[in-house]
């Protein structure tokens, strides 16, 4: 009878009873209409109140219950009615949902919400409940349909049947469960070791196993989550918690899970590493290559928010030649947008493009280039400053002079340095140069403090645009790009051959003894009094000084790496995996 | 993939350097009308709007130099006391050589830094005029250390020496100085200036020139230090013991500006704070700055454009809750100009009235179309009778009467304000802007703190009630209308029988009291006395004259706000005139960047309209775009997240998705494809800053939100 307990209790989702009480008498009204009696009807099943109950706080369902109803008309008697728990966990839903609104309303923690502490295999879990929930998202009611056709009662005993199954996998919480169940659950949850093990040393092979199983444990988790809220909601609902309270609740617990979640320093993880997945790391070009072959979803809608980008760029003209700078915020590469913009609108004006996510960019770098290339002067500066300050007397002398600068990612490591936006601001702050930029960090606009921000005088346009970023993380060191690949060898065979004859022999002879030692797992590197005596007597130096400072150039290039060893003896290493070592060496001696 | 390092497209064209000021606003007036063809409309709209900004503009900067006046002439004031030793004994160097302290003026400026730099601009501008061509400023970021701070100081002061001269070999050879990069140095300086003051010296002498040759004689050398919060410690330390040890040869006067309060300077400098003599001086707060400039720009029929409540109340939380810069606020009012005239083609009458009368005759057939569908003009014809409505079309008549309603209504807020303002916890509002904000949105007297705060007017004493009353004879008199000068009649006539009353108050008072002092009581008396009084408090509703006067000034006030303070959308073609996009605004000045990530991420469907994407709650359906479920999925996910994991994770999301069956084996090819997107998308995140590498543990990565590692 919990669902009439908790119609008559004061509770948070008040303002939604109301509309279901209206709701309700609609439904009276129409079960009027039959023209048969209800009470009549009902009172032989004996559970009317809940019925009602259903009835009231569950409109969705009861109407299910009429079009049954209305099917079976005057044979009825074959009713179906919804079970308890279903009409709890649709409280529970409103009660979210209340709760939901609450925490939107109450101010931005919807961005980034806190969450509790989850154990790795939530994500698994999430991917099924994602994957399951398909374009069309099943409805609720489906699943309530289906299950009125199994009695309450059959369920329930199958709940517990499996209860000592469930209980094992109670961490296995979905997301939409409210906290304070989450966090009952976690606090009983004791870890199974059992289950773990299985985990971290699962393979690929029998990983299949795994998810069969996981897959129903998850079905039979829908089950347990009811009856948890089952639970939960019968001592919740008669706490009489007033709306107000509630709120104030969610805000503390929120605090106890930022806490609960830093306080453990120990992270919890799989310890499943790549390499038994044995996938291998791709470079970028297989990369490439594959991506070309996906073709990416909702072409027609991308196309659509692309175009309504393109009608605001006779706005910007306008409003970079009044003084505004513009940049472009929002998911997604705005490389493609800025470009088009260039071609459309800058054909007939000086305009100097800058890629910022390239990695060797430099703000003296774009200096240079407006000197050299805009303004064509020769000359060298002392300084960043002297130039900056060169360039803004240029244009404030020349009044003709016009300058549009498209920046992509200013946001970038190499730009995002105070001294670089400071510059940069600077150069934006003059009236005769037009700035559009675009930002993707979450974080970049923490770049700019009042000051900074007044030189730029920003207008922020949103540009979501979902297109993937490329050419913006091609030059990324990403994790699981193998970034030693070509590039690697060619910087390799580059430097080398701007060196004399020596140091090409000192670093081969380093090269060599590293190819030796590939078998062995222990090698932490050559000695440098080893490194000396093999110098020495193949003669390439006279003095450990002209080796050290053969050392050094190769150090800068990164070409080499020195290490203290336990016995404080310098070990030199080549930070460069063997494959590339030995195909350097190759062709280096087909070209000798 | 292809190399994009760093493309430059630079076409200069020959012909640029014809290029005037005037092909330039043609040319920005090209971009004012959509792309479509530059029709003669929107080219007048676009000149309306850029001379109505430069008058705004001006006006903001008178408003700027006036409130700057007062603070300037005190530091002037300052600059002459300072060095008078200097200069009078300048002979005498014993007597120099025992004072060691800069004169120093602190400049307390308050937070709003964006504003600074017109303030000093202003300030070097006038002390280069009246004072001493010698004004230097230095900024934090230019002088990293002493050496640097002191090559800024002497190309500085030399520069400016040359701007004086203005002789041509002089200037050559001090551009040769600083070419060649010489070892500056307050001693060289000092030589320099005795050089440059002495052959001055002469000069006026020979010249004759008797006005304060004093300090023509000697002009000191001010030496602006803008941000003196981000100077280092040690420089300014260093430069301030080496300023004074030449203080005897070089009159040097520092400006010190503060951004926050003048105990920054004893934190700054613990040591060298004794070799300053140091003069605070205030700048008025931003927020008078602030409610002064309303009062010029919004707030007076000058201008004919206006912001509805909701975009000034945007403009105003800006300046309040994130940088109290008058800057930034007239910033946001350009825009607001901007867009008017940009998006509402009918602001083409937003201007001066005659012009308007102009206009209105060569108004084409479809703008007067689309004033006919403005709803305000809708709402009014529609209570026209049918044969008015012809004769209604003539729309100058309306234009005029928004003209004449603002002036009312401006002087009715103003009085208003002067009644409102001094109640006890303001229910109206401290602020005029508050108030303005308030009549904007809906009818005043329909609010609820209207009634209490005509309840606690009629409480107000006399002398209260009599200032207030001369204030707004004061607002009368000063605005240039005539509409309502029965009323201002009416308020002196107030006044004077106020002034009268007082004085027939003070007679009875002086009978009154006396009377009382006298009398004995007793017990009996004294409680039968109070109960009378008791009596006579509830049951009199007779009242002196005051109150009576009192409450006719109250019902006035009342009266002159239920007739003139209506919200503008009342008014018949406020859309000419009144901007009401606040959404664009905010959208522009205050974007937040965060939320439309994070909103891009979890709920693709707010941007990309197609119902598969479409999803109740938290979930997001499968086929949404890869970086979408990625990041879904690492949500679930602590400190640090499996690569492995989420790598199946994110590939059972898309298998589903792309309906084969997942038992069944999916082709190697089809995996690899699938194992790209993935690293890509992860790739995008870390691009993103929501996660980062790390070494604390193989194959994982940090999350970077909310904490991460």
């Amino acid at each position: 009878m919990s669902g009439v307990q908790s119609r008559v209790s004061p509770s948070p989702w008040v303002t939604s009873r109301a509309t279901l009480v209206a709701s309700w008498l609609r439904t009276r009204a129409v079960l009027r209409e039959w023209t048969l009696p209800p009470t009549l009807k009902f009172s032989g099943l004996g559970r009317f109140g809940e019925v009602l109950g259903a009835q009231c706080l569950a409109p969705r369902e009861t109407l299910i219950v009429m079009s049954h109803l209305k099917q079976q008309k005057v044979k009825m008697l074959e009713v179906q009615f919804v079970g308890d728990d279903d009409v709890l966990n649709h409280i529970l839903d409103k009660e979210e949902e209340y709760l939901k609104n609450g925490c939107v309303a109450s101010g931005g923690n919807k961005v980034y919400s806190f969450q509790t502490r989850k154990k790795p295999e939530k994500m698994a879990e999430l991917a099924y409940e994602i994957a399951k929930t398909s374009g069309k998202s099943v409805p609720l009611i489906c699943k309530n349909t289906e299950k009125m056709a199994s009695t309450p009662q059959s369920s329930k005993k199958q709940s517990t049947s499996e209860k000592d199954q469930l209980k094992s996998d109670e961490k296995n919480e979905f997301l939409s469960t409210p906290y304070r169940l989450r966090k009952r659950l976690t606090a009983v949850s004791t870890f199974p070791s059992d289950t773990e093990s299985e985990y971290s040393d699962s393979n690929s092979e029998d990983d299949k196993g795994i998810k069969q199983e996981e897959e129903k444990i998850s079905e039979v988790l829908m089950d347990q989550k009811r009856l948890t809220k089952h639970s939960s909601l019968s001592s919740s609902s008669c706490k009489k918690v007033s709306a107000k309270k509630m709120k104030k609740d969610t805000t503390t617990d929120l605090v106890e899970e930022y806490f609960e979640a830093h306080s453990s320093s120990k992270v919890l993880t799989s310890d499943r590493t790549l390499q038994k997945l044995k996938r291998t790391k791709l470079d970028q070009q297989t990369l490439h290559n594959l991506l070309s072959k996906f073709s990416p979803p909702f072409s027609a809608e991308l196309k659509q928010l692309n175009e309504q980008y393109e009608r605001l760029f006779h706005k910007w003209m306008l409003q970079l030649h009044l003084g505004f700078n513009i940049v472009l915020y929002g998911l997604g590469s705005k490389k493609e947008l800025l470009e088009k913009f260039r071609a459309s609108m800058l054909q007939d004006s000086v305009h100097v493009v800058i890629n910022g996510f390239f990695p060797g960019i430099t703000v003296k770098s774009i200096l240079n280039s407006i000197t050299e290339e805009i303004l064509e002067h020769m000359g060298t500066f002392r300084s960043v400053l002297d130039q900056l300050d060169w360039i803004i007397n240029r244009f404030k002398d020349d009044s003709s002079l016009e300058l549009f600068l498209l920046i992509h990612n200013l946001d970038s490591q190499m730009l995002r340095g105070d001294k670089s936006q400071q510059i940069l601001g600077q150069l934006s702050s003059l009236p005769k140069i037009y700035l559009i930029a675009s930002i993707d960090h979450i974080n970049a606009p923490l770049m700019w403090d009042h000051s900074k921000q007044s030189l730029y005088n920003w207008l922020w346009y949103e540009t979501t645009t979902y297109r993937p970023y490329t050419e913006e993380t091609s030059y990324e060191n990403s994790l699981l790009v193998q970034q030693c690949g070509t590039l690697a060898l060619s910087s390799l065979i580059h430097v080398f051959r701007s060196l004399t004859p020596n140091a090409r022999g000192i670093f081969r002879l380093l090269i060599k003894y590293q190819l030796e030692n590939e078998e062995n797992p222990s090698y932490i590197g050559l000695s440098f009094q080893d490194f000396y005596q093999q110098c020495r007597e193949a003669f390439l130096v006279n003095s450990d000084l002209t080796l050290r400072a053969q050392l050094t150039e190769f150090r800068d290039h990164k070409l080499l790496r020195t290490k203290k060893g336990t016995d404080g003896v310098e070990y030199l290493l080549i930070p460069i995996d063997t494959g590339t070592l030995s195909d350097f060496l190759e062709k280096e001696d087909k070209e000798a | 993939m292809q190399s994009a390092r760093f493309s430059k497209q630079s076409l200069t064209f020959p012909n640029m350097k014809f290029q005037g000021l005037i092909s330039f606003l043609i040319f920005s007036a090209d971009y004012f009308n959509e792309g479509e063809s530059l029709s003669e409309d929107s080219k007048l709209r676009f000149d309306t709007c850029q001379l109505l900004w430069q008058q705004m503009k001006s006006e903001a900067e008178e408003l700027q130099e006036e409130l700057n006046k007062n603070l300037f002439d005190k530091l002037i004031e300052f600059l002459e006391k300072s060095h008078l030793e200097f200069r009078k004994k300048s002979t005498n160097w014993n007597y120099q050589i025992k004072s060691r302290e800069i004169p120093t003026a602190a400049l307390v400026l308050g937070v709003n830094v964006t504003d600074h730099d017109l303030t000093f601009k202003g300030l070097t501008a006038m002390l280069r005029d009246t004072i001493t061509p010698y004004v230097v400023s230095l900024q934090a970021k230019e002088c990293p250390d002493v050496k640097h701070l002191l090559q800024k100081l002497a190309s500085q002061v030399m520069g400016c020496h040359i701007d004086m001269e203005s002789t041509e070999e002089e200037e050559e050879e001090c551009v040769q100085l600083s070419q060649k990069k010489m070892h500056y140095s307050m001693a060289f300086l000092s030589t320099w200036y005795r050089n440059v003051t002495q052959k001055k010296g002469s000069e006026s002498v020979n010249k004759k020139i008797t006005s304060s040759s004093q300090w023509k004689k000697s002009p000191p050398i001010v030496i602006i230090l803008k941000d003196i919060e981000s100077f280092s410690t040690k420089v300014l330390q260093d430069f301030i013991i080496i300023s004074s040890q030449y203080l005897h040869q070089l009159p040097i006067v520092l400006v010190l500006g503060i951004a926050t309060s003048p105990i920054i300077i004893h934190r700054l400098l613990p040591h060298a704070v004794s070799f300053l003599c140091i003069e605070l001086l205030q700048s008025l707060s931003c927020k008078e700055h602030l409610a002064k400039l309303l009062d010029k720009l919004l707030l007076t029929t000058r201008f004919p454009f206006k912001l509805n409540e909701k975009a000034l109340q945007v403009l105003i939380n800006i300046f309040l809750y994130h940088d109290f810069s008058v800057q930034n606020f007239i910033k946001g009012l350009q825009l607001a100009i901007l867009e008017h005239f940009y998006s509402q083609p009918l602001s083409i009458l937003c201007c001066d009235l005659p012009e308007v009368k102009r206009r209105i005759h060569s108004l084409s057939e479809d703008q007067c179309e689309s004033i006919r569908r403005l709803p305000s003009f809708m709402r009014y014809v529609e209570k026209q009778t049918p044969e008015k409505q012809v004769a209604s079309l003539t729309n100058e008549r309306f234009l005029k009467e928004l003209h004449i309603y603002h002036e009312n209504f401006f002087i009715v807020l103003k009085c208003l304000h002067a009644f409102t303002s001094s109640l006890p916890k303001y229910p109206l509002g401290r602020q005029i802007r508050e108030l303005y904000c308030a009549c904007l949105e809906k009818n005043i007297w329909e609010s609820q703190e209207y009634e209490p705060a005509l309840q606690l007017l009629r409480m107000l004493a006399k002398d209260e009630l009599m200032a207030i009353l001369h204030k707004c004879v004061e607002v009368f008199r000063s605005s240039p209308g005539k509409q309502l000068g029965s009323t201002a009649e009416k308020l002196k006539e107030f006044l004077a029988q106020f002034q009268s009353l007082e004085e027939s108050n003070e007679e009875e008072n002086g009978s009154g009291s006396q009377q009382k002092g006298l009398q004995k009581t007793d017990l009996y008396h004294l409680q039968k006395s109070l109960l009378e009084m008791k009596e006579l408090r509830s049951s009199n509703k007779k009242q002196t004259k005051f109150e009576v006067q009192r409450d006719k000034v109250v019902d006035m006030i009342d009266n002159l706000v239920r007739k003139y303070l209506f919200p503008p959308d009342t008014q018949t073609l406020y859309e000419v005139v009144y901007f009401t996009g606040a959404h664009t605004l905010r959208e522009h000045l205050n974007a937040a960047p965060r939320i439309a990530l994070h909103t891009a991420l979890n709920n693709p469907y707010h941007y990309l309209k197609n119902q598969a994407l479409k999803s109740e709650d938290d979930s997001i359906p499968n086929v949404a775009p890869d970086i979408c479920i990625a990041y879904k999925l690492h949500l679930e996910c602590s400190r640090l997240i499996n690569v492995v994991d989420w790598s199946e994770a994110f590939a059972t999301v898309v298998t589903a998705a792309e309906e084969t069956d997942p038992n069944s084996t999916a082709s190697e090819e089809i995996k690899e494809i699938i194992h790209a997107r993935f690293i890509r998308a992860v790739s995008e995140l870390e691009l993103l800053g929501f996660i980062k590498p790390t070494k604390q543990k193989t194959d994982h990565v940090a999350r970077l939100t909310w904490g991460g590692c």
